[in-house]
């Protein structure tokens, strides 16, 4: 997808993933950047850095992406990798409620923290392991991996966040909203291409720097939403420190 | 001086023995001492070349495995100095003495008897030579200055000399060369052993190490099923039974749990499976901690238990692979150290210090993988963990040199430490004046890198916090690392190793960065692309690509014709060791693991306190092996049972030569120092 990108302008955007362990976010960026699955991945430690084109019509974006580690001992380490990024990937897992709570946090924080203008998508993974038709339908099955099928489930339906859950707070806080599978690439390069297109004009200017704009995509919508997610938060944290 | 590899005396069959002399130099004499040997007693040998040729149909068929019992009121043949273990039955042994003056090396004085788990072979009758190991030695030496032309009368008890005799010059056999060998064949001693021992006899030297499948030797007979997962325990527990038996089969454990019996970590099986021993355990320790009189170890059965305990962590491993103590303790201490580089020493102690029950699992989440292939390491067996030595990728001292200004010219501030790594060996180190790196710390970096795989599996570069306990374990450290194919020619720079045909740890090319500063990470990556465009141009790349690719030498590619089928050399000033390829004779698991085994056994002699040990020589059904130690070096190398010992004292003293005279090329000195 890099190739003969000569006459058009090029620009890099820095792009941060986040998300709790084991959602799949190093998964994601190897299906985006080698197009590959590998069973079993192991964590990632600290953080890896990678880089991939994205063509558009009428630009190529150069995307600098960080892949974190998910594990709370890194989490001190993030703000250094989402500083001036100009988008940022939070990724849950679809069939465990926690990492959906976990994922708010993140939004929450890159919306205190990070740069004004950044674009924020929410991506639910492991859509695989959904019977959703959207997938091909026999997607599960062959080796439904350890956390994932965990305690479920006769149908072989182990999603526990309904899209709809999922949907309706992206648009509340005015994320990019997916459902992906890395295993079988269902929604990653839209995801990746989603943003390129969400990243505005103006922030493209030099290569590293920060998206300072005005009023990103689609922020603006259903700001006076009630949250309704606050106590559920309030739970996940005590959750997290048993 | 300098024989006493020719004088360790033989093994019998049964029971592994090992034993020692208190010399340097195991120079081979064996040719000229024979000379010595047959000259004065040159009649009885051409007695035994006459009696050889009328035999020689009859063995020629049968290749010497049917000892003809007349044979035995016969005069031997001439032998090469071969000693034996079982003065007492050798009436005539005291006559040795007159022959002394033929022998260039005092009587052994330090003596070790080790009873190797996995080679011995436990036999009822045979298996009782429990004499005291300093006599037999001393009476050995005395024999086998007379060995040569002995004629003893009686042949009852002798077979451990005489198998070894036989064993050792079965390789001329073929040859039809000394027709003494093949009266040799069919001496009782051979003809009393076991069919099994009969089969080995007739091969030639050919035979390598560990070739033999012990049907005696259980110890490792599930060992292809060590490094199987055991699956979680069912929600019903349904499972758990036959998850058990799984979880005993283990031949090797590591636990390890916090001082309120709160488990952390367990090699095999899930917390559900291990809990209750998990709470044994504790309690065990517990109770020897409670009466200041901390519990280091116990056996049970053929099962070793060692404990460790570090602060507000107790650390048990379980093996039967036979480890001595001190082996499995430093396997410990280096678990104990990927749990500081994770956490840092202070975050452990306070974490502990705030909550005494704090479930430590949490905050190591993710680095089970990293503690499971550091043990996994161990299981297998591992040379550099045996030695606490680095090994080198061998490169021309020149080369190395250029590499080393290159990493020099390339620097930038805040580099600490800077690392060329190629499968898993070391090319090049750049590092501070005061610092050196400490090789526990490289053995985590190396776990972290090439054998757990989570960092080269994502692909891109990384940037990795750790802290190096060696170095200091209050803080951390950020290591930048990438990766380069030794299989990807030229190509563009930027090019990351695809993870699509992920290639194995062997020919990596790992390039690690270290700094103190956390934000480092561009002007390092900088640095880095720099760097590999510099080796790029001055072709140094090329020369590591090339070395990555040759991999290591055989054995007999270092010394051609040797008998040596695998060695270990550790230059103790450098910290570092060398050694041939594992394959072909050793590239399976278990094979490697036999052959680890051995020469954890031969470690273990040779530093056992008190031991003093400079030369060990140990004999077995299935392997002859050599430990060498002086203040510059540690030596241990193997070859087949039917090998001489002579051919292997040869060959280890070509390796050393051989070490020495490509010291700057296999190992790394002075390095670049900035």
């Amino acid at each position: 997808m890099a190739e003969a990108t000569a006459p058009k302008p090029s620009s890099s955007v820095k792009l941060v993933l986040l998300g709790e362990a084991a959602v799949g976010k190093s998964s994601l960026v190897l299906r985006f950047v080698n197009n590959d699955f590998q069973e079993n991945k192991e964590p990632t430690i600290g953080a890896a850095f990678l880089t991939q084109k994205c063509n558009l019509p009428t630009r190529t974006i150069k995307f600098e992406i960080w892949d974190t580690a998910g594990q709370e001992r890194f989490a001190s380490l993030a703000p250094m990798y989402y500083r001036n990024a100009q988008s940022a990937l939070v990724v849950y897992d679809l069939t465990k409620p926690t990492s959906l709570i976990k994922a708010r946090h993140w939004v929450a924080e890159l919306q205190r923290q990070a740069s004004p203008g950044i674009v924020i998508a929410l991506v639910g993974n492991k859509l695989d392991l959904t019977n959703d038709p959207s997938t091909s339908s026999n997607a599960l099955g062959e080796d439904g991996d350890g956390e994932a099928a965990d305690g479920e489930d006769a149908d072989g339906d182990a999603r526990k966040v309904s899209t709809a859950e999922a949907k309706s707070y992206a648009e509340e806080e005015g994320l990019l909203f997916f459902e992906t599978s890395a295993k079988l690439g269902t929604n990653v390069t839209e995801v990746f291409t989603a943003i390129a297109n969400a990243i505005p004009e103006t922030s493209l200017k030099g290569a590293r720097g920060p998206g300072a704009t005005s009023g990103s995509t689609g922020r603006t919508e259903d700001q006076s939403r009630v949250n309704l997610t606050g106590p559920r938060d309030n739970a996940s944290k005590e959750g997290c420190a048993c | 001086m300098g024989t006493s590899p020719d004088f360790s005396s033989a093994s019998t069959h049964f029971h592994d023995r090992v034993y020692a002399a208190d010399d340097t130099t195991p120079t081979v004499q064996a040719t000229s001492k024979n000379g010595t040997s047959d000259s004065m007693t040159g009649n009885r040998g051409k007695d035994a070349s006459k009696r050889a040729g009328d035999t020689r149909p009859a063995t020629s068929s049968s290749a010497g495995t049917t000892g003809d019992h007349d044979e035995e009121e016969e005069q031997r043949p001439p032998l090469p100095p071969r000693p034996s273990l079982l003065q007492a039955d050798l009436p005539s042994a005291p006559s040795a003495s007159t022959m002394r003056p033929a022998l260039q090396a005092k009587p052994t004085t330090a003596i070790s008897s080790v009873d190797i788990q996995t080679l011995s072979f436990p036999d009822g009758t045979r298996g009782t030579f429990s004499t005291p190991a300093s006599r037999t030695v001393s009476e050995a030496v005395s024999i086998s200055a007379i060995s040569g032309g002995q004629s003893t009368p009686s042949r009852k008890g002798r077979n451990g000399s005489d198998i070894d005799d036989a064993t050792s010059l079965m390789s001329y056999a073929p040859t039809l060369r000394a027709n003494g060998d093949l009266a040799s064949l069919l001496d009782e001693g051979l003809s009393s052993q076991s069919p099994a021992w009969k089969l080995l006899s007739t091969q030639a030297e050919t035979v390598n190490p560990f070739e033999k499948v012990d049907y005696e030797d259980l110890s490792l007979v599930d060992f292809d099923h060590e490094f199987d997962e055991i699956e979680a325990v069912d929600q019903k527990g349904g499972n758990e039974e036959e998850l058990l038996l799984q979880w005993k089969s283990k031949l090797k454990h590591y636990l390890i749990l916090s001082s309120a019996g709160k488990p952390i970590y367990s090699r095999h099986g899930d917390q559900n499976l291990i809990n209750g021993y998990i709470g044994i355990i504790q309690t065990i320790i517990s109770f020897f901690q409670g009466s200041k009189d901390p519990l280091m170890g116990f056996t049970a059965g053929k099962t070793r238990f060692v404990v460790s305990t570090d602060g507000p962590l107790y650390f048990v491993a379980i093996s039967r692979i036979g480890e001595s103590d001190a082996q499995l303790r430093s396997q410990l201490e280096a678990l104990y150290m990927q749990i500081l580089s994770t956490l840092t020493l202070p975050t452990l102690t306070h974490l502990f210090t705030n909550r005494p029950n704090t479930d430590l699992r949490r905050p190591l989440e993710g680095t089970e993988t990293l503690l499971s292939s550091l043990a996994d390491t161990f299981t297998k067996g591992s040379p550099s963990a045996l030695l606490s030595a680095l090994e080198c990728l061998k490169i021309r001292k020149s080369q190395r040199h250029v590499i080393n200004n290159t990493l020099l010219k390339a620097r930038t501030e805040k580099l600490l430490y800077g690392l060329i790594v190629a499968g898993g060996r070391l090319v090049s180190v750049v590092r501070p004046k005061r610092h050196s790196l400490h090789p526990s710390d490289l053995q985590l970096i190396f776990n972290m890198l090439f054998e757990a795989g989570s960092v080269k599996a994502g692909g891109g570069e990384n940037w990795i916090p750790v802290c190096l306990p060696g170095f200091n374990n209050r803080g951390y450290l950020y290591m930048y690392v990438s990766f380069l194919s030794a299989f990807d020619d030229g190509g563009d720079l930027d090019e990351r190793p695809s993870t699509a045909h992920s290639t194995s740890r062997e020919d990596e090319i790992a390039i690690l960065l270290i700094s103190a500063d956390k934000e480092s990470f561009f002007e390092l990556k900088q640095m880095r692309d720099d760097l590999v465009k510099q080796l790029e141009k001055n072709g140094s790349m090329e020369i590591i690509k090339t070395a990555v690719r040759q991999g290591r030498p055989s054995a007999t590619d270092i010394v051609p014709g040797t008998q040596l089928k695998h060695f270990l050399y550790k230059s103790r000033a450098n910290v570092q060791f060398t050694m041939p390829s594992f394959s072909p004779h050793f590239s399976n698991l278990l094979a490697r693991r036999r052959l680890m085994t051995l020469y954890h056994n031969l470690h273990a002699s040779t530093h056992a306190k008190h031991s003093h040990l400079k030369v060990l020589h140990c004999v077995s059904r299935d392997s002859i092996s050599l430990a060498w130690t002086t203040p510059v070096f540690e030596f241990y190398c193997v070859a087949g049972p039917n090998a001489s010992r002579a051919g292997l004292a040869q060959g280890a003293n070509k390796v050393i030569q051989w070490v020495k005279r490509e010291e700057e090329r296999v190992f790394i000195i002075g390095g670049a120092v900035f």
